[in-house]
């Protein structure tokens, strides 16, 4: 049992084996399962049968009364089939789908550009540019959501003062929310704003481990910055990349605070992503059933996202060990 | 040569615009937070405030149930930070040092668990709850907290257990130390700077999380700070003063932390990702 892997922990203690009775290496058997025995019934007890709960509730009707009597009424597909004919549903898959394209296209392509730039600039500006990276990666999202919200604010909003006087358009008074789309950008604006950091900079430890001299053999050859980045870096930072997609399109399909908290806890149906529309049929509409089978349906799409990920992941961990 | 020069310009001048763009929020919220009323309400922005006052802190500190709250996020993040911190080195010290059956299906599940949404879970975490009468308690947020925080703190704790040479420990045997006491002596001090980093990172997890406090934490006296934040709302508007006074409070504690070990929550969270 697990002799080969064993190599290196039995090379650490192997001259105690002859020393040691046959209890001890029962005890170093067994040794590494009681070790992960208590985090393992913390993740499998709060998420892992919650999780197992949840594809459960989605085959239920689960409403007011069936809460009172902690009973639900297996209906099987029925959830699901409400949702192929609803066109509410629809819309929420679909808006949600452009969101995390948008968001997850605009943020990575920023924070590219920015990665690319910190390699350009002088040293001092690049300090203060990671330090302000830094120092936004670090601000708590839910203050910064209301941060946001005061710079939008319709009457007093920094942000409608400056794009009148910058002269894009008249802007006093002007309310962001009444038009999803412009609803939606702002909702863009502040989930990139957070994003940025931290891809930035991991794209940016990325770019400096692109060694120099393939660079330069490269420039040497005749290749253009645009054509240096493209055929020698990309390819180097391919599993960052990898990961980095992964991660947004996880974070950006899953964006519940930024709605919840700037439309003040009452998003009207035109701002319902998925998890706001799960969210607002189980807590608001006590559909827990209907709100469970929308939740299932975004950890299956976001099960296709995340087995690249996870299988990049485990790759790199089992070749390092 | 003179292109050179004008490029690097032209680069920094763009460089230095990121860092207004990315920073002026922040700056906002603060200078929003040490502005008196009038200067906040004015149709033509303030830059800066003309004098600083603290009305719209000692305000937000005296708002109903503000150290309430306070108490509340300490006691949830402080509990969550020192169960999650032994649970989390020992499932490391497992899977960095010994080969056992499972170990890599272990592994897959505590990478894979990271992406499931927590919004998904609230559902059946708040109906399991209310069948325990658990509901509007700090023990089940406690509980739900460790496990989200717990497979990243593994994950991160492997790579400081792995970095520590197994060399080291068996030098230690040699000169007559047990292998609990080389265990002690060698590895423990030098995974040490690991526990504070990822000590540090289940403290901001916990201290941030929304939807989970929201959901189960229904009156005002069981919530923490983040949903305290929506009580400067009310139907007559916003008090925006206040509330940038609260978010400023409520951030600095991250901000601080964050500060301390933003080098290792990098590292840990694509560990190996660039390497490959």
């Amino acid at each position: 049992m697990g002799v080969a892997g064993d190599a290196r922990a039995s090379a650490a203690t192997g001259r105690n084996i002859e020393a040691g009775p046959w209890r001890s290496i029962l005890a170093r058997r067994l040794l590494p399962y009681a070790l992960i025995a208590p985090a393992m019934l913390v993740i499998l007890g709060v998420l892992a049968y919650p999780l197992g709960m949840l594809l459960w509730l989605s085959t239920q009707r689960y409403g007011l009364r069936e809460l009172i009597q902690h009973q639900g009424e297996f209906i099987g597909l029925q959830n699901f089939e409400t949702f192929r004919v609803d066109p509410q549903f629809r819309y929420v898959v679909t808006v949600s789908i452009i969101f995390t394209i948008v968001n997850v296209g605009v943020s990575m392509l920023l924070s590219t550009g920015i990665a690319l730039l910190l390699e350009r600039v002088s040293r001092p500006i690049r300090v203060l540019l990671s330090a302000g990276l830094v120092l936004v990666w670090a601000t708590p999202s839910i203050p910064a959501i209301d941060l946001w919200q005061w710079m939008f604010d319709y009457e007093f909003g920094v942000v409608n003062w400056l794009l009148t006087r910058i002269g894009v358009g008249n802007y006093i008074h002007h309310n962001w929310f009444e038009n999803p789309i412009q609803g939606f950008t702002v909702i863009t604006v502040i989930v990139v704003w957070g994003a940025i950091p931290f891809l930035t900079l991991m794209l940016y430890a990325g770019l400096t481990q692109v060694p120099r001299e393939l660079v330069e053999a490269a420039e040497i050859d005749g290749a253009r910055p645009w054509q240096v980045f493209a055929r020698v870096s990309v390819p180097i930072l391919r599993p960052v990349f990898l990961v980095l997609f992964s991660l947004s399109t996880i974070w950006d399909f899953g964006v519940f605070n930024q709605v919840w908290v700037l439309l003040n806890q009452r998003p009207n149906e035109n701002y319902f992503l998925i998890s706001v529309y799960s969210f607002q049929e189980s807590f608001r509409v006590s559909q827990y059933g209907l709100g469970s089978a929308a939740a299932v349906v975004m950890v299956a799409i976001l099960v296709v996202v995340t087995f690249a990920y996870v299988r990049q992941t485990v790759r790199l961990t089992e070749e390092a060990v | 040569m003179r292109r050179r020069v004008a490029s690097r310009t032209f680069f920094d001048t763009l460089g230095l615009l990121v860092v207004v763009v990315m920073l002026f929020p922040i700056y906002w919220m603060v200078s929003t937070a040490l502005k008196p009323g009038k200067e906040i309400l004015s149709l033509t922005p303030v830059w800066f405030p003309s004098h600083v006052t603290f009305d719209n802190f000692r305000g937000a500190m005296n708002a109903p149930f503000f150290w309430n709250d306070v108490v509340n996020s300490l006691t949830v993040v402080l509990s969550v930070v020192a169960i999650s911190i032994a649970l989390a080195f020992l499932a490391a010290v497992s899977v960095a040092r010994f080969g056992f059956r499972g170990r890599t299906a272990f592994i897959v599940m505590v990478i894979a668990v990271q992406m499931v949404p927590l919004n998904a879970l609230v559902i059946p975490v708040y109906l399991l709850l209310d069948r325990v009468g658990q509901v509007d308690s700090l023990p089940g947020v406690i509980a739900y907290y460790l496990a989200i925080v717990l497979p990243f703190m593994i994950w991160t704790l492997r790579g400081f257990v792995a970095n520590v040479p197994v060399d080291l420990e068996e030098a230690a045997m040699v000169d007559g130390a047990s292998r609990v006491g080389a265990f002690l002596r060698i590895v423990f001090p030098l995974v040490a700077p690991g526990l504070v980093a990822t000590g540090i990172f289940g403290f901001i997890q916990a201290w941030n999380e929304y939807i989970i406090a929201y959901v189960l934490l229904s009156s005002s006296s069981k919530q923490t700070l983040t949903i305290w934040l929506a009580s400067f709302t009310t139907q007559h508007g916003t008090d925006w003063g206040g509330l940038m006074a609260g978010a400023t409070l409520t951030a600095l504690p991250v901000v601080f932390f964050f500060l301390l070990v933003q080098r290792h929550v990098a590292g840990g969270l694509t560990a190996g990702a660039v390497k490959g």
